[in-house]
């Protein structure tokens, strides 16, 4: 029995006259993540993405499981085709889902014929298949309004697909679709799920982080890694930039107010992640930031780092609870590399009691204070160091 | 080339054990409870390193029982010993000082309805004789004490904990936890008046994956893990026969511990003139410890910090134990040490292949992170 995988593309089918380019860049992210498996074909036929595996032996469970973190599909099934012959098709249903059907208690039928040279119309067909699997599989009743199990049929030009219930797409926009921001990211709950939700709207991403060797340790660029790494499975390749920070934060201790260090750091990390993030041509940046959240998250102290991009900053969570975000880093997977207690670089010379409104002209004084800082910022935006990260590559 | 202190954590494989790991993954890979003769081959490799164990312990071979870690090994010796005598009565004594290894065992123990008395260290990281002989009633069951502390290297005087176990006429078996001191000072169960012993590989120059359980013969006790009844049923599963035969190499390479003991405690005598050199530096470890652990901290510094900067030099350190945010050393502070000095404390474990060039290294490295480093605010 062939098996394939369908594809429904939500969002895209709104896109007028670029439906096109969007679905073909939708199959291109999908061919990147599931390429290693082995060679697949695609077909775009009526609001559907048909992925068609071209062997035997490709892990289609894994298969299933890449693309349904790929943006820009609502749903995925995996079908089995067979020829458009009524009697082949209630057998190919009957013995691809009895598994499914035999622990269910309740199933329907619905079937969709688009290939109007089909002799049977659409409730024939759902008839047909239905009364053939009540006959073989005991205890199983018909419920159309509240089914466990669905079981469709599509009688295309091409053959007829059957499938049991869809499983929901990732949603979203293709990945490349709304070009390109900056992370920046530091290790925490939040960033991963910021890039993790702008990224779903279609944007590609680069990061970059900030790190201060001794005080940070590798373990917290590893952790790093690994975060973008879960992030990459939806959003796709993901261009981290690491930048030495060491030097800046020991000036900032040295010549800074205490109650300043945190919000200091913050306004010199945009300028630095603006510098990268046009450097690569991106036209966003995007933080983790959430309103009131720690003291350089209040609303005065975002508008004293605001005013250091050069960029609009995307900050996603920023209305969103702690809990809220919690529930999205669970979801992709990051919430337990998150945790992981290693320094990062906004913990180092944390104040004992920062400043929670501080005004933008304080900040720039403060920052006026350490010498050389335009040097010192050459120095780091030169010193980062690129590192590709692309999941199951 | 880098210079590698922590030794306390684990070693770097000695070329003997490493030929006898790889010649039993190549070539003598049978399974050594198989029957034909390939399974007898490998046999006498599992036979000949228990062998090797036993001498060393001064111990019977048939005493010996390869465990697939140190750990395995505490957890079976604990429990087993606690089910052993579990009619006889209900109360355990340990330390406060003890590997995880032991304390979570305990606290386990506890849990089921134990009393478990854990004896308060004194300022060297031992214990007053006068407390354990107060401890230990007619009641208790199981004596569990280390032999060498793990983060300081303070070494208790097990053999008391016999005497005072028969002046009571205690039921009680007596554990000790000798992995940090096997292969570096003698380790005699039968003299000491122990019936279970824990060792480990990867401690002295074997590979990972290899510990030994030593019980007294004729001492019984159950399993905590079921399967294939390897080890005579108390630790089922597939021989490591790798490591086992590594470890086997590895304890016949150990050198004459007496020699070996006095140069290691020239090497640990030359660093600590060096590192009192250096104001901020305090040492942790009592004088009379063992000479291969170093526990000291540098006011002023995180061990963190002090780890990684050591790390980017390529001189690889630790902290007291597993360094987890807002988990001070357990040890340390149950020694009474204030916060300060064990945010700061760092590990510094020797090996027998360390040289005075590398802690002369490492001490002028120390300095330069005094002169580098300021974290305080």
């Amino acid at each position: 029995m062939q098996e394939i995988i369908l594809l429904k593309d939500g969002e895209l089918a709104l896109k007028g006259l670029n439906r096109s380019t969007f679905e073909d860049m939708l199959i291109k992210n999908i061919k990147e993540r599931i390429s290693t498996l082995g060679s697949f074909s695609f077909r775009k036929a009526q609001s559907t993405i048909v992925v068609t595996p071209e062997s035997d032996d490709i892990d289609l469970d894994e298969a299933v499981s890449r693309i349904g973190k790929v943006f820009g599909t609502v749903g995925i099934s995996r079908a089995a085709v067979c020829e458009k012959d009524i009697d082949v098709i209630r057998h190919t249903a009957y013995e691809y889902l009895k598994d499914e059907l035999m622990f269910a208690k309740t199933f329907k039928v619905t079937a969709k014929r688009a290939d109007k040279n089909f002799p049977l119309k659409s409730p024939e067909i759902c008839d047909e298949v239905g009364g053939f699997l009540l006959s073989k599989i005991r205890g199983l009743k018909v419920d159309v309004h509240n089914p466990e199990v669905t079981v469709a049929v599509e009688v295309r030009d091409n053959g007829v697909y059957i499938h049991g219930t869809q499983l929901p797409g990732a949603g979203g926009m293709p990945t490349g679709t709304s070009g390109r921001a900056c992370l920046l990211i530091s290790g925490g709950i939040d960033s991963p799920v910021a890039g993790y939700m702008i990224a779903k709207r279609g944007v590609r991403l680069t990061a970059v982080h900030f790190a201060s060797p001794p005080y940070t340790s590798e373990l917290a660029e590893m952790k790093v890694h690994e975060l973008l790494e879960k992030v990459s499975m939806y959003s796709g390749r993901i261009n981290l930039f690491t930048v030495p920070f060491t030097k800046i934060q020991e000036a900032i201790r040295d010549y800074c107010p205490e109650e300043m260090f945190t919000v200091t750091m913050r306004r010199i990390m945009m300028k630095l992640a603006s510098r990268i993030a046009e450097w690569q041509g991106a036209d966003a940046l995007v933080t983790g930031e959430s309103l009131g959240q720690v003291a350089s998250q209040t609303i005065h102290a975002l508008k004293c780092t605001d005013e250091c991009a050069t960029l609009p900053v995307f900050r996603p969570c920023i209305g969103m609870d702690k809990n809220e975000i919690v529930i999205i880093s669970r979801k992709i997977d990051t919430f337990d590399i998150s945790i992981r207690p290693y320094e990062d670089c906004c913990t180092v010379f944390t104040p004992k009691h920062p400043r929670t409104r501080p005004t933008p002209a304080y900040a720039r004084e403060t920052e006026g204070l350490i010498p050389d800082l335009e040097k010192m910022m050459d120095e780091a935006f030169e010193g980062a160091v690129l590192k590709i990260i692309e999941a199951y590559k | 080339m880098e210079i590698y202190l922590d030794n306390s954590a684990t070693t770097k494989v000695c070329p003997e054990a490493a030929n006898a790991a790889l010649s039993v993954m190549t070539d003598i890979y049978g399974n050594p409870s198989a029957v034909h003769s390939f399974g007898v081959k490998a046999k006498a490799v599992l036979e000949n390193s228990r062998k090797a164990v036993a001498v060393a312990l001064g111990a019977d071979p048939a005493e010996i029982y390869f465990s697939h870690s140190g750990t395995l090994a505490n957890n079976t010796a604990i429990f087993g010993a606690a089910n052993a005598r579990r009619k006889l009565g209900n109360r355990i004594v340990t330390t406060k000082l003890e590997h995880p290894s032991v304390q979570r065992c305990m606290d386990v123990l506890e849990d089921q309805g134990f009393q478990v008395v854990r004896l308060a260290p004194t300022k060297n990281g031992t214990f007053d004789t006068l407390e354990l002989l107060n401890a230990i009633n007619k009641n208790t069951i199981l004596v569990s004490m280390m032999l060498v502390n793990n983060e300081i290297g303070s070494i208790n005087q097990v053999d008391l904990i016999s005497r005072a176990v028969k002046k009571v006429s205690s039921p009680a078996l007596i554990h000790v936890d000798a992995i940090q001191a096997f292969g570096k000072i003698p380790v005699k169960p039968s003299k000491l008046g122990i019936d279970l012993l824990t060792v480990s590989g990867h401690k002295i120059h074997a590979p990972k994956g290899v510990g030994a359980l030593y019980v007294k013969k004729n001492l019984n006790i159950k399993p905590v893990i079921f399967g294939g009844g390897q080890e005579s049923n108390l630790f089922s599963g597939t021989e490591p026969l790798p490591a086992i035969a590594g470890f086997g190499a590895a304890v016949s390479a150990i050198p004459p511990l007496q020699v070996k003991y006095e140069e290691m405690k020239k090497l640990r005598d030359h660093t600590l003139s060096m590192l009192r050199g250096i104001p901020q530096v305090q040492i942790n470890s009592p004088s009379d410890g063992l000479p291969y652990i170093i526990n000291m901290s540098v006011m002023g510094i995180p061990s963190q910090v002090l780890i990684n900067y050591l790390s980017e030099r390529g001189i690889y350190i630790s902290a007291g134990s597993a360094c987890k945010k807002g988990h001070r050393s357990e040890v340390l502070s149950n020694m009474g040490y204030h916060a300060k000095v064990i945010d700061s404390a760092v590990r510094v474990s020797m090996s027998r292949y360390t040289t005075a060039q590398e802690m002369e290294i490492f001490v002028s490295a120390v300095n330069d992170a005094v002169n580098n480093i300021r974290t305080k605010l």
